[in-house]
């Protein structure tokens, strides 16, 4: 293998990791980082994007090399050296890629293992089929056992266990094509989210029809909402500002128009917004969708616990 | 290290034989000659290339405005569904197996494919099935809009029948696909000459061995699921339909079970193809025989256990999203293996800069783009944020497009010659792959940056702040359409009055350049002999019987043969 001269490999060495890791961190691809998980993601994708521009570079630069280098000659008829392999070099083009994808697999398993994907709390999905079983003479699904957790269905750390703080809870829907965020502390509905800056929030999620993705791209998170199915997500914004909120997925003709804003507060302004709405929807109260259950979770199930086949104990696990 | 060979292959060979050979009127007949039906799913893919090349284009002025002002969104997705299901069902999977029809029985010195009435009803079941595919544009309630992917709920309430002409015709053209697999396994397997082991097949064999074996093994599963579909679509039955009780999610593994080996079955031809052309045209063996060889089953293999990277997003749990990053990532080394292989095949060669190898220098700088993106989405992280948004499209298009696509032109320019006995304009060639080149790199290149800002996929309406690259893109996908006539003009003019090829233009070593151009009807004069392994290029010293070197052989049966 007919390599330059050693002088000029580690110059070219040397230039080549300098402009990859000069763009590795100066690519401007991505939107402002609205949470430390953002953040986190961006390092990662910075750490990639080196690591890519560095392939790039050898790669091409091999190829553009020898289109100029090892141009046939206009007459030439004779062959090349017949070198069918190297075993060492083989090794080594095997190698690196592989600890290459290594190392990527266990900073991604790192950064998401952050972000609380591995967090089992985070969601509990008992599945759709075992309630339909539980409730074969009502084929719409009315209920989610939180008892039955079994698969973490979404992103983000355990309610509670980050910094200490209680997180902001909010229920969303998805529908075609509108989200509607309910605040169950303040009994707010809204199709714009707000929430104050460095308090937790939780996501608990929703399809009303089809299936939609709830995406914040400035904070680098996703979850697909699901008919039938409750998904989390679960962040911390740190930025105070104003973010779209899209669907990802798509969902109909209109999908490119659904979208709305989430406005991230300070805590006073947050508060604000939250009376301002309250009061709006206590002026008109017969008008209000929202039907508030007086009921806890025990006593409202219990006229249909014969029904289901719940015992009492069962009932009693219910109680929050 | 400088060893050079003298060759005396004649070149001069004009290839014009007095046997008997096919006539245009069998091309539009039911043949069972594997030539016949190899080029009859090549124009076929070909023209369904341009009709949804045309959709695209159609989809991409709209875009050029951030308001659907264009078409209506309806109609858009329409076109989106089906513009992804035209170019990998009727495009690319079909080309892929007209390359294979055509060449394998060629490669492995058999006469024909091993069942070569299935092979001609594996190819009609696509015509039919894309005239169907296309007339639910006429409906009512217009064709699929639910993406090529056709998750349901959304594929359950938009279009029904739309969707059910859809479902019917992918099942029509999966079959088709199977039983062309089960053909080139046997084949491949089978029906090589008695000379030749495994080991000395050519690579687009073993490429295709590949490519059969996911389609076996994915495609069955893809019909079961959309016949499960199909009943929730028509007889309200809820396998899918979460208001019955069903389950989305298991939809969607169902159909990237299939989906995602599809993608090397759309790719691994090709990387086959390219091996083909890089050793001849470099003149230099191809390096590394055996890991590129291998690479495609290990590809094959670990291309069934990745589907749920499709899924990060949706309802898939935390650790079952870390198995199947981690599955996804390891498919980059026998990847890099073939990348790595293809260049120290050129490098220190004799590079003939000619259509079939620009297209296949275009196939590795842009795949190598794809293929690194790749490794960036099969980090959940970064794909929970990029998934389902521009970045994918550009992604796969440099996949698909540049992979698949640059793949299949060289591919075309390489055996041009063999197919039709005539040779190609390398002027216009150049030329079409110059605009090809610069058009594909204007039209998906900006759509890394929109998807990163925030742009998602699949919408006919989106924020003015992305109009200045949807512009550029559109420009781009303007320049690509332009690149497709001096590629048809250059193929209708060459096949009609290019001139006359001879049997080895490229003084290649594969068999198939040992016959006549085109082939006879029954491939080749007199039993082929196996005198030098398909890239012994460069060696001057290997002998066959003690005193004879190979270019003495390849003499003496190219004259043994006119």
């Amino acid at each position: 293998m007919n390599i330059p001269s050693n002088i000029i490999t580690l110059i070219a060495g040397v230039a080549l990791t300098l402009i990859s890791l000069w763009y590795g961190q100066n690519h401007g691809l991505l939107p402002i980082a609205a949470s430390s998980d953002a953040g986190d993601v961006d390092e990662l994708f910075n750490f990639m994007m080196t690591i890519a521009t560095g392939l790039f570079l050898i790669v091409e630069g091999v190829l553009v090399y020898s289109l100029f280098k090892f141009r046939r000659r206009q007459g030439d008829t004779t062959d090349g050296p017949p070198i069918e392999g190297n075993v060492p070099l083989e090794i080594v083009w095997t190698a690196i890629p592989t600890v290459i994808v290594f190392i990527l697999a266990i900073y991604s398993f790192e950064i998401y293992n952050r972000m609380g994907g591995l967090d089992p709390m985070v969601a509990g999905d008992p599945g759709p089929n075992q309630l339909a079983h539980a409730h074969h003479h009502a084929p719409q699904l009315v209920a989610l056992d939180p008892q039955k957790q079994n698969i973490a269905l979404g992103l983000g750390v355990s309610p509670g266990s980050k910094q200490g703080i209680e997180p902001l809870e909010i229920k969303v829907n998805g529908i075609q094509y509108a989200w509607v965020f309910t605040y169950p502390e303040s009994g707010v509905i809204s199709g714009e989210i707000h929430v104050p800056v460095n308090r937790p929030v939780a996501l608990t999620m929703t399809g009303g029809d089809v299936i939609h993705a709830f995406w914040l791209p400035e904070f680098r998170i996703k979850q697909d909402v699901i008919p039938g199915r409750e998904t989390k997500l679960v962040f911390t914004p740190n930025k105070v500002g104003q973010y779209p909120v899209i669907c990802a997925e798509l969902c109909g003709a209109y999908h490119g128009g659904m979208k709305t804003q989430l406005y991230v507060q300070t805590q006073e302004e947050y508060e604000q917004w939250i009376r301002d709405n309250t009061f709006a929807m206590n002026e008109n109260t017969d008008q209000s969708p929202v039907a508030v259950n007086p009921t806890s979770n025990s006593q409202f199930l219990a006229p249909y616990a014969q029904d289901l086949g719940v015992n009492a104990d069962t009932l009693a696990q219910l109680k929050p | 290290m400088s060893t050079t060979v003298e060759r005396n292959v004649p070149i001069a060979d004009t290839g014009h034989n007095q046997h008997p050979q096919r006539k245009w009127q069998d091309y539009f007949g039911f043949s069972t000659d594997h030539k016949v039906i190899g080029i009859q799913y090549l124009t076929t893919a070909f023209i369904f290339y341009l009709i949804g090349g045309a959709l695209a284009e159609v989809m991409r002025t709209e875009l050029a405005t951030p308001d659907p002002d264009f078409v209506q969104p309806e109609f858009y997705n329409q076109l989106m569904t089906m513009h992804g299901s035209i170019m990998l069902f009727l495009w690319i999977i079909p080309a892929g197996a007209g390359f294979a029809n055509y060449l394998i029985p060629l490669m492995i010195g058999a006469e024909d494919m091993a069942f070569p009435r299935l092979n001609g009803v594996a190819f009609w079941m696509i015509p039919p099935g894309g005239i169907f595919f296309l007339s639910s544009f006429f409906l009512d309630t217009g064709a699929a809009q639910a993406g090529w992917t056709s998750y349901p709920p959304l594929s359950l309430v938009a279009s029904k029948w739309g969707e059910e002409i859809w479902i019917l015709s992918v099942l029509l053209l999966g079959t088709s696909s199977i039983l062309g697999a089960i053909n080139f396994v046997t084949t491949i397997l089978l029906m090589r000459m008695p000379d030749m082991d495994i080991h000395s097949m050519p690579l687009f064999c073993w490429a295709m061995l590949a490519t059969s074996a996911l389609i076996i093994l994915g495609t069955p599963v893809l019909a079961a699921a959309l016949i499960l579909l199909s009943f929730d679509l028509i007889a309200g039955t809820a396998f899918f339909n979460p208001a019955g009780g069903g389950d989305p999610i298991v939809y969607q593994h169902m159909f990237w079970f299939y989906s995602h080996p599809a993608v090397y079955i759309m790719i691994l031809p090709f990387f086959g193809a390219i091996s083909e052309i890089i050793p001849v045209h470099a003149r230099k063996p191809i390096f590394g025989y055996r890991a590129i060889a291998y690479s495609s089953l290990a590809i094959s293999f670990l291309g069934l256990i990745v589907w749920a990277h499709h899924m990060f997003s949706s309802g898939t749990p935390g650790w079952l999203r870390m198995f199947f990053m981690a599955t996804t990532m390891i498919i980059a080394v026998p990847t890099g293996i073939k990348v790595f292989s293809w260049c120290a095949t050129i490098w220190g060669g004799k590079v003939s800069l000619n259509s079939a190898m620009l297209f296949a220098f275009g196939f590795l700088s842009s795949f190598l783009i794809g293929g690194l993106s790749g490794i960036m989405l099969a980090s959940v992280p970064f794909d929970i944020h990029v998934h389902d948004t521009y970045f994918i499209v550009a992604h796969f298009h440099y996949v698909l497009f540049g992979g698949a696509v640059f793949g299949l032109f060289a591919a075309v320019y390489h055996w041009f010659p063999k197919m039709t006995g005539r040779m190609v304009n390398e002027t216009w060639g150049r030329i079409h792959f110059i605009m090809t080149f610069i058009g594909f790199n204007i039209t998906f290149l900006p759509m890394h940056p929109l998807g990163l800002q925030g742009m998602n996929r699949r919408v006919a309406l989106y924020d003015p702040q992305f109009q200045t690259l949807n512009i550029i893109c559109t420009i781009g996908s303007y320049v690509l359409a332009l690149s497709t006539f001096p590629f048809l003009i250059n193929i209708i003019w060459s096949w009609l009055k290019g001139k006359q090829a001879p049997r080895n233009p490229w003084r290649a070593l594969t068999l198939e350049w040992q016959t006549a151009s085109p082939p006879i009807i029954e491939n080749f004069e007199e039993q082929p002999v196996l005198w030098a392994g398909p890239y012994d290029y460069g060696i001057d010293t290997e002998t066959i019987d003690g005193n004879e070197t190979v270019e003495d052989m390849l003499a003496t049966v190219s004259a043994e043969g006119r």
